[in-house]
């Protein structure tokens, strides 16, 4: 189980995990109709550090994210192609409940959404309750667990049968990030969490995101380079809907091998 | 079309290359003092060096308010780059202060009667300076890793003229002073090539993102051949 | 600073005003005038009696009209019992799954059905129930008036369901919630308010609902004691007192017609009450 922490720690600069991919990704292919939005990428995600997924707009950097969760299941005309592993286990398999892969490959939203009829502890519990945990004390353990882990127990222990939607707008994306955790997923997604937040806010979730590295495998899509630079241990490039260069961050930052990742990362395009 | 930052690199780029251009003058005006005997001259190229300490202060100054805009891969190799290079190129002029100083010297006595190849020396270190910017400018990693071992061929120079100029003042002991300041300017020109070498280093990190410094003279002529083939697109 | 044309601009911005002023004022004057000349027509017959006792025989003074309100009650009790089930799932149906042609095609019949006259509906269940029957019958009213509720009740619960933002499907989803959880403990619940306001509306809009309910509960001077009897109701009352020659009836009409009016508001007023904005957001 992973350790609660309520204070944050100084980022030491970032190794690359120890051994361990959470992810294999093999030929996938995403297409919505006649439009083929992710053309044969192939990529490991290594366990508990964080990936960076930058490109321009339309590059399929999104769509890439929600075939990790088995999410393109909502949309009707949405076809999946190649193959995923989760810590080895194929997650688009036959027998594997799109439902199960969620609760292991957890993610975060641009805009964040708590439930508006919801106060913060069952927001926080909600992704529990909803799956038949109804263990009081397992709930209260998970919930302060939860929002220590992303920076909020200390602001909101007082309130938590407060409206989730009292909160501000950087809170409300922490609340939405415990409520993910609440979960325990092996892996978290995360879709530009912090572009709808001001700088303040935002360097607090980046802060988090670095200490919750230790105890998961993030993913994180972001139209941010120095973001990406700041936060990540590896940064993958995609442009119109192709895998351009993908490597360690400092690589991809200060000497890119391909041209167009080149010129994306010094702003000639994008 | 280009962007307001990339401007703002271009104007680093010609800041560095005037800041060569008074390096290279220097330089030439310096060796030119010193043979020639002329301490007028000599004295104007230990006025200029001013202006060279000033332009580093300049470019360092540019180069730090450019980082805080977050340049990112060859940019950003370009701003640290034009920082060493700029390092480099006062010390280049600091040498040719040095050289000016000696020809000062030399020039209110009488001549030694000596023949030195210093003139030559001058102009292999020169050679090599001017190649690594033009390597610099046109981004030739091929170019530059030529340089490298030219190094070697000025300091093979520099030993013969120390040897020379040793027979001389166990020869004619009356010259020994006059000799010993033709010795710090041959020096000063060796210095100048191990840092024009400095300057061919920085622009093969540029260009291929490598650090090659302290590798050694083989190590950059093998690859010599290796950049020439992997051409960047 | 003032350009040449300056008062010219100015008055025709007066003008405008003016004319959009006049004409929300006469948006309202209905239904002052309604409310007026009910109140003056109607108000000195309501008393104690008017919602205590059942209508007198022809000729004698007094009596009220407790019946029909009774008969409303149960009336629109049978009609919520009939419409809201099939109206709310049938709106999450048409919101939350389907595919987008079949949806047409629903929501197409709704509106339809929406569109219908409401004596088409009563001849409709007086030929499936009343003549099988042999008889009219509460039930038969309650079924009219619950099969008019189910396409407006299906359209505002969806389009409420719709109004509900994506993201919350999205991160119920995320969070590995089964989707019929989702949608029931998550969007529907954030939705509630709006699927019960469109109710209480139909609810209200059924409530004065006059020509099918002659074919169907047909009314009755008296109590009914089955379901399977006539029963009376307000604006079937309303109107045979209304084309009735005795002007007692008369003034009774008028009262139920306040009363009418009256209970139609106070579900209005309750269904803004509901949906007030409860909570201060911060930004």
């Amino acid at each position: 189980m992973p350790e609660p922490s309520s204070q944050m720690v100084t980022a030491a600069p970032a190794q690359p995990a120890t051994g361990g991919l959470a992810l294999t990704v093999r030929n996938l292919a995403v297409s919505f109709g006649a439009n083929q939005a992710i053309k044969n990428v192939s990529l490991e995600i290594a366990a508990r550090a964080v990936t960076a997924i930058i490109g321009p707009s339309g590059c399929g950097k999104s769509t890439f994210l929600r075939a990790l969760n088995r999410m393109h299941e909502l949309t009707p005309e949405a076809r999946v192609e190649g193959e995923i592993r989760l810590f080895g286990e194929d997650m688009y398999a036959r027998n594997v409940e799109p439902v199960v892969v969620r609760r292991r490959v957890g993610m975060v939203f641009q805009k964040s959404n708590p439930f508006p009829t919801m106060s913060i502890v069952e927001n926080v519990t909600v992704g529990l309750r909803l799956n038949g945990v109804r263990h009081r004390k397992l709930l209260a353990e998970r919930t302060e667990q939860s929002l220590r882990m992303a920076a909020l127990w200390d602001e909101v222990k007082d309130r938590l049968h407060a409206p989730a939607i009292s909160l501000s707008g950087g809170q409300q994306q922490r609340l939405c990030i415990a409520r993910a955790l609440a979960v325990q997923p092996e892996v978290l997604l995360m879709d530009e969490p912090a572009s709808a937040l001001d700088p303040l806010a935002t360097a607090k979730i980046e802060d988090l995101i670095l200490e919750l590295k230790r105890n998961y495998t993030i993913v994180i899509v972001t139209h941010n380079m120095q973001q990406a630079a700041r936060m990540s241990d590896f940064t993958a490039f995609f442009y119109l809907g192709e895998l351009v260069e993908f490597g360690p961050t400092a690589r991809i930052f200060t000497s890119p091998s391909q041209k167009r990742t080149e010129d994306y990362v010094t702003g000639r395009f994008g | 079309m280009e962007t307001h930052f990339e401007m703002e690199l271009d104007s680093l780029k010609q800041k560095l290359l005037l800041m060569a251009s008074h390096a290279e003058t220097a330089v030439n005006q310096a060796v030119q003092a010193l043979v020639q005997r002329d301490h007028d001259l000599a004295l104007q190229v230990r006025e200029n060096d001013r202006v060279i300490d000033q332009f580093e202060l300049d470019i360092d100054e540019l180069a730090i308010q450019l980082l805080t805009k977050a340049p990112l891969a060859t940019n950003l190799r370009l701003v640290t780059v034009a920082m060493k290079i700029s390092q480099n190129l006062e010390r280049i002029g600091d040498e040719a202060s040095k050289i000016a100083k000696r020809a000062r010297d030399l020039s209110r006595e009488a001549p030694v009667k000596i023949n030195l190849d210093l003139p030559r020396m001058a102009g292999m270190a020169l050679d090599m300076v001017k190649g690594a910017l033009d390597a610099f400018v046109n981004r030739d990693s091929a170019a530059a890793r030529a340089i490298i071992p030219r190094d070697k061929e000025v300091d093979a120079l520099n030993k013969q003229i120390h040897e020379a100029l040793a027979q001389h003042m166990v020869a004619h002991p009356n010259t020994i002073g006059r000799c010993l300041n033709w010795m710090v300017a041959a020096k000063s020109l060796e210095r100048i090539a191990d840092h024009a070498k400095n300057l061919a280093e920085e622009v093969v990190y540029l260009c291929e993102a490598l650090d090659i410094r302290h590798a050694g003279a083989k190590a950059a002529e093998k690859s010599a051949t290796q950049s020439a083939a992997e051409e960047r697109g | 600073m003032t350009a040449p044309n300056h008062h010219w601009r100015q008055f025709k911005n007066a003008i405008v005003q003016v004319l959009t002023f006049a004409c929300a004022v006469l948006v309202i004057t209905p239904l002052i005038l309604v409310f007026y000349h009910l109140v003056r027509q109607g108000f000195s017959s309501i008393n104690w009696a008017f919602f205590t006792q059942l209508p007198k025989p022809v000729g004698e003074a007094g009596g009220g009209m407790a019946n029909a309100i009774v008969g409303t009650f149960i009336l629109l009790g049978q009609a919520a019992l009939l419409g809201v089930p099939i109206g709310v799932l049938g709106g999450v149906y048409l919101s939350e799954y389907g595919t987008s042609r079949l949806n047409w095609w629903i929501r197409f019949t709704a509106d339809v059905l929406n569109g219908v006259p409401s004596i088409t509906w009563g001849i409709v269940v007086y030929a499936l129930m009343v003549v099988p029957m042999h008889s009219s019958s509460a039930l038969a009213g309650g079924v009219v008036l619950g099969l008019m509720m189910i396409p407006l009740v299906m359209r505002t619960t969806e389009e409420v369901l719709q109004l509900v933002p994506h993201g919350y499907r999205e991160a119920a989803l995320a969070l590995g919630i089964a989707q019929w959880r989702a949608i029931v403990q998550i969007v529907v619940r954030t939705a509630l308010k709006g699927i019960v306001t469109g109710v209480l509306l139909a609810l209200a809009r059924v409530a004065g609902e006059t020509a099918p309910l002659l074919f169907t509960a047909f009314g009755n001077l008296g109590w009914a004691h089955k379901l399977t009897e006539p029963i009376a109701a307000m604006p079937l009352q309303i109107f045979i007192y209304a084309i009735s020659p005795y002007d007692d009836w008369h003034r009774q009409a008028w009262a139920g017609a306040l009363v009418l009016l009256v209970l139609v508001l106070a579900v209005n007023v309750s269904v803004r009450f509901l949906t007030r904005d409860r909570y201060a957001r911060r930004t």
